[in-house]
């Protein structure tokens, strides 16, 4: 076997340094950015460039979604930067854009994790429009310019466990769910809200897999309660830039107390309902994945323990294991939705 | 060219090892290595099994017995990825808490399914040198048709891995199934020939 003598420098210590650097590039690249959008008649606000000073976390220069509408740019210009304290924030080493990009589970582009990336070019997700159904005072098909309008776009650091024991530290770009679900006026009567992905068949070949065991569209759901705390984000961009189509362009759910999977990609349709959603891994293995998917050291999943995380990125021969939190570490935030609920039964 | 044919085979079985010992020095494993080589080391140990049963009929139908000669390297070959499969898992991915392992090969099912198959290959593997053969006699041929056994319990194994989509279980499953499909045939195809002649 081979071992590798360790470094001075934890690769841990590392990586913020590249983010560092990443953020210095950007900005150059930025500048070059915006001269050359005001050469194409485009006029992004000077607040792009005190912007990028400010985010904690910035992607490289390579974009992943090139040249989306004028609209989405001015969105982007101005994002307010994450607090410096928890539970928007966490201080632990972010996960490197390259691996949050690289690394995904998104069956419709593929089963292996580097499938999403790589399968994902032909996606489009703009223009883009999401439907608004159920027990609401506003429904209807709405472009997502006009949901995104009234909401000011923020940064915020999660982390994201998915329930296969890996975990990740992610920084957000988006805008707390109460908000969205506030302008559509819900009714009395919705108790839980349902969410849907896309269904491309041309642009996302898993799709096509003649042996998937799912019927599409992807769905997943929450509680009104869950849907409504201020941790539930919808996420439209990560590390300062719009959200590539491998992590769920153009707008997804960031649920960072749940398992990964209840964080649905690309969403197309939000209902909303007096009685619990089906929801996609529920119907497959009811056994495996419960509605709730509240992150829980103690509550095994039949084929991975819960008490220990793989943080990614991992190297071979220095094993990270840490230890996985009720809640993921949000307790304070989410517990007292779930008093007096046995979490073993309902997982 | 016996001799020759048999290194060339052990040349290439090996080529898979050899990439992922150099994806391991270039660190071209992706953020999380140790799971991508339990990935890597479970199909190249299910493709060496479906390999090793697929030398017989291969030998049947092209009259070749240079295809019965690679069996048994081409078998301690399965047992050899299996094995590094089993290391990676326990040390990578457990980390050699001994105490969860236990645990771990009871309460998962498709950890029990595969650590069966890998006591099978196994004893296999032990019992495959020329003096257990004689040593064992009538009972190696019976313990050794245990190999259908593995095999089925392998692609058990990863059909209960796999999530959403069952494609690579499928391909492995029908690839089982026709072989063993094969010996089905051929043995009662033999029995009934033997009726017509006695």
């Amino acid at each position: 076997m081979l071992i590798k003598k360790p470094a001075d420098i934890k690769s841990s210590e590392i990586t913020p340094e590249r983010v560092y650097r990443n953020r210095r590039e950007f900005m150059a690249d930025g500048t070059r950015l915006m001269l050359g959008a005001a050469a194409a008649g485009v006029l992004p606000s000077i607040a792009n460039a005190q912007n990028g000073d400010s985010l904690k976390a910035r992607a490289p220069a390579a974009m992943s979604r090139s040249a989306p509408a004028p609209w989405w740019q001015e969105k982007f210009a101005d994002i307010k930067p994450a607090p410096d304290s928890e539970p928007f924030y966490t201080g632990e080493t972010l996960t490197p854009f390259e691996d949050v990009t690289k690394y995904n589970n998104f069956y419709e582009f593929g089963m292996d994790k580097s499938d999403p990336s790589a399968n994902s070019g032909e996606f489009k997700a703009d223009p883009w429009s999401v439907e608004i159904t159920g027990e609401v005072a506003k429904p209807g098909s709405y472009h997502l310019e006009d949901i995104l309008k009234p909401h000011a776009l923020e940064e915020r650091i999660y982390r994201l466990r998915c329930v296969e024991a890996w975990s990740m530290v992610i920084p957000w770009i988006g805008f707390p769910l109460a908000s969205l679900i506030k302008q559509f006026e819900p009714t009395s009567k919705a108790k839980y809200v349902e969410f849907e992905t896309v269904v491309d068949a041309d642009a996302m070949p898993g799709i096509r897999s003649r042996f998937a065991i799912v019927r599409w569209p992807y769905r997943e759901g929450l509680r009104m309660d869950e849907a409504m705390n201020p941790l539930t984000f919808m996420a439209v961009g990560l590390y300062g830039n719009y959200i590539p189509p491998q992590n769920g362009a153009p707008m997804r759910l960031v649920v960072p107390w749940k398992y990964g999977f209840k964080s649905i990609k690309s969403i197309v349709k939000i209902n909303f309902r007096e009685t619990m959603p089906n929801t996609t891994w529920n119907d497959l293995q009811a056994n495996e994945y419960g509605f709730f998917a509240n992150v829980n050291p103690a509550v095994h999943h039949p084929r991975w323990r819960q008490d220990k995380e793989r943080r990614l990125p991992q190297t071979l021969f220095s094993r990270q294991y840490t230890d996985t939190r009720l809640f993921n570490g949000y307790g304070d935030q989410v517990a007292s939705m779930y008093e007096g609920m046995d979490l073993a039964r309902n997982f | 060219m016996a001799k020759l044919i048999k290194s060339l085979v052990f040349v290439l079985a090996l080529v898979p090892l050899v990439l992922l010992v150099l994806r391991i020095l270039r660190n071209d494993l992706g953020p999380d290595p140790a799971e991508e080589l339990a990935i890597e080391t479970g199909e190249w140990s299910i493709r060496f099994l479906i390999l090793t049963l697929a030398l017989t009929p291969l030998r049947r139908i092209s009259k070749q017995v240079e295809f019965a000669r690679q069996r048994r390297m081409l078998g301690l070959f399965t047992l050899f990825y299996a094995s590094v499969h089993f290391m990676v898992w326990l040390s990578f991915l457990l980390g050699f808490r001994w105490f969860d392992i236990v645990e771990e090969i009871i309460q998962r099912p498709y950890i029990t399914i595969g650590f069966s198959a890998y006591l099978i290959l196994l004893a296999l593997g032990i019992t495959s040198p020329k003096a257990m053969v004689r040593k064992l006699g009538k009972n190696w041929k019976r313990l050794h048709q245990l190999i259908y056994v593995a095999s089925v319990l392998a692609v058990i194994h990863l059909l209960w891995i796999l999530r959403l989509d069952i494609g690579p279980a499928v391909f492995y499953g029908a690839l089982v199934a026709i072989l063993l499909g094969y010996r089905f045939f051929y043995f009662l195809k033999a029995r009934n020939s033997l009726h017509r002649h006695s």
